[in-house]
């Protein structure tokens, strides 16, 4: 089951319903071609992962999906990304609507100067929640395994907590305004192995509920979280600079132990990038 | 210097005597230079105190309590200019604050291309170098007769409110505060403006991320986020307020009362400094000296206010 940057191939998600589906997306920055002709479908409730060497245009993927690309002026998408029947990228789509049903967590924890009760409160109260708040807090800080280190300090500031800390707490203000796919950009890469541990262990949590897309330069980590594996490389483009590129889409195991193309057997097994 | 700094790299111990020996300079050169500051501080107050002890020991605190100005008969009190102090700078506060803040928003996000924005930037930076008097000037030839209409517009619909109850002359407590607002502004923006363009990007983006918009971004994450930044800058146009000089004594009036109406004529310390100064002699001086500490212990206050107020805030972040 291959998908080359050329041949689309939308069973590669069969198993389960798909929540985002691009067709042929090209973005470019000014005129430089970051990401050329990605065809891929990502399936509910599962985690999937972007892994690729650096350049390969995964994170600038990734930043479509909840339009944070709109951000960089001279940043265009070409072709379709499709979320749940909607094109993000239609002229009628509100970015804003957009990021509140697609949340994401970055990839340095930047957490609010607010106190911690506030960071999660935060989305909430803009997004014209009604309910009991306290609730919302207590709960969305259990589910992001943050509760306990937390409950006697929720007025301190979130910028008081440990670098680990931090990080789930914005998985726990993400989840607090009830998206369906969580975006995921290096979410551990400033953490510590044991605050890594934790936060992928929340990964398996999470994906019961929600859809979890994310980019890693670990492939140990994408091979623990992920139940489907994207891997991008980045080729030389004629007339100087690269692009990246989707190279192959399948099951975390099959990308892992027995990928079809060469260029992800040389990555996976430690070959280059 | 540079040729120390290359020998004490080189590893070998005469020259890692000379680096210790340059370490110890710079800590006494730059050790000296704070202490030179405090002393003159120090300085100043002690002066100060001592040339206004006579009016200090003749009126008292009574001085800040009484309202006469009287070198005839050698009896001061200066609750007048006391009054005419705070209440300018306050009115010039309520105008700078939200323009000021306003205005740095504004630069600060991308309304604007940056190649007109950086511009704009700097003119607004070069306002704060425009002289007071210049300020003074232009209040009394084009700003205050150009707002004298809508001035006297308020005084006649709100003229029952005793604030409003005088008809406003060129000079008067709000002509005098609009103008010193204008003056300061130019500080709060370049300083509110820094604050917000050093804010981490990723704090947008994690506000964005959210879904909020760009307005709950700037009014709810931003604008909290920078705050200590935007009070220190308003605690800096305070103390000029406070303290500024010329372009109160143009366009104040120069009256030593206290007048419910603000279109009145009234007074500030520095402007009576200004005025009496040069003619004053005997315990007249005194007397002027004596508001001068007043002054300086106010903007003081003042400073030490921003500076809890700063502190506060950051224990929050």
């Amino acid at each position: 089951m291959t998908v080359s940057n050329t041949q689309p191939n939308p069973s590669s998600a069969a198993t389960s319903e798909v929540v985002i589906s691009t067709e042929k997306v090209n973005i470019f920055y000014g005129a430089f071609h970051a990401v050329r002709d990605v065809y891929m479908d990502i399936a509910r409730n599962q985690v999937t992962a972007f892994i690729g060497p650096s350049g390969c245009g995964k994170s600038t993927l990734l930043r479509c999906f909840n339009r944070l690309n709109d951000l960089i002026p001279s940043a265009r998408v070409d072709g379709r990304i499709m979320f749940e029947g909607t094109d993000l990228y239609n002229k009628q789509t509100d970015p804003v609507e957009v990021r509140r049903r697609i949340g994401m967590v970055f990839q340095k924890p930047n957490p609010f100067p607010k106190s911690i009760y506030d960071n999660i409160a935060f989305g909430a109260r803009i997004n014209g929640f009604k309910g009991n708040m306290d609730e919302l807090v207590e709960r969305s800080l259990k589910r992001a395994a943050l509760w306990d280190e937390v409950k006697d300090k929720l007025k301190q500031s979130g910028l008081s907590l440990s670098g680990g800390q931090q990080q789930r707490l914005c998985i726990a203000r993400a989840i607090a305004i009830q998206p369906e796919v969580i975006l995921m950009d290096e979410p551990c890469s400033a953490l510590d192995p044991i605050s890594t541990l934790r936060v992928e262990d929340l990964m398996h949590e999470l994906k019961q509920q929600f859809t979890i897309i994310i980019v890693t330069h670990n492939m140990q980590q994408a091979s623990r979280v992920a139940d489907m594996t994207a891997f991008f490389n980045a080729e030389a483009a004629e007339g100087g600079g690269r692009f990246g590129y989707l190279v192959e889409y399948d099951r975390t195991q099959n990308i892992f132990n027995a990928p079809q193309q060469k260029s992800t057997q040389d990555y996976v097994s430690g070959r280059f990038g | 210097m540079s040729s120390f700094t290359n020998e004490s790299s080189s590893g070998s111990n005469g020259s890692l005597a000379i680096a210790r020996l340059i370490d110890r300079i710079f800590f006494g050169l730059t050790c000296a230079f704070a202490v030179f500051i405090a002393v003159i501080l120090l300085w100043i107050t002690a002066q100060l105190f001592q040339a206004a002890y006579p009016a200090i020991a003749q009126f008292g605190l009574g001085f800040i309590t009484t309202a006469r100005w009287n070198p005839v008969e050698d009896i001061y009190g200066a609750l007048p200019q006391i009054y005419g102090t705070i209440v300018s700078s306050i009115i010039a506060l309520l105008l700078a604050v939200p323009l000021g803040v306003g205005v740095a928003v504004f630069l600060s996000e991308d309304f604007l291309p940056a190649k007109i924005r950086t511009p704009i930037a700097f003119v607004i930076e070069l306002l704060a170098a425009v002289p007071s008097v210049v300020y003074g000037l232009w209040g009394i030839f084009v700003l205050v007769p150009f707002i004298r209409p809508f001035l006297n517009v308020i005084h006649q619909t709100l003229g029952w409110i005793p604030i409003f109850s005088t008809a406003p002359d060129i000079r008067g407590m709000v002509q005098a505060g609009i103008v010193l607002g204008i003056m300061i502004s130019p500080i709060i923006i370049a300083i509110s403006r820094d604050a917000l363009v050093s804010l981490p990007p990723q704090l947008r983006q994690g506000s964005l991320a959210l879904g909020a918009t760009r307005w709950e971004t700037i009014l709810k994450v931003l604008l909290p986020a920078a705050l200590s930044g935007i009070i220190g800058a308003v605690m800096l146009a305070l103390g000029r307020a406070l303290g500024e000089t010329m372009a109160a004594a143009m366009l104040i009036g120069n009256a030593p009362r206290i007048s419910a109406s603000v279109f009145d004529p009234a007074s500030t310390i520095a402007s009576l400094i200004a005025n009496q100064f040069a003619e004053a002699s005997g315990l007249q001086v005194s007397s002027l000296l004596y508001a001068g500490l007043i002054l300086m212990l106010l903007t003081l206050a003042v400073n030490v206010l921003a500076e809890v107020i700063i502190t506060r805030f950051q224990q929050i972040e």
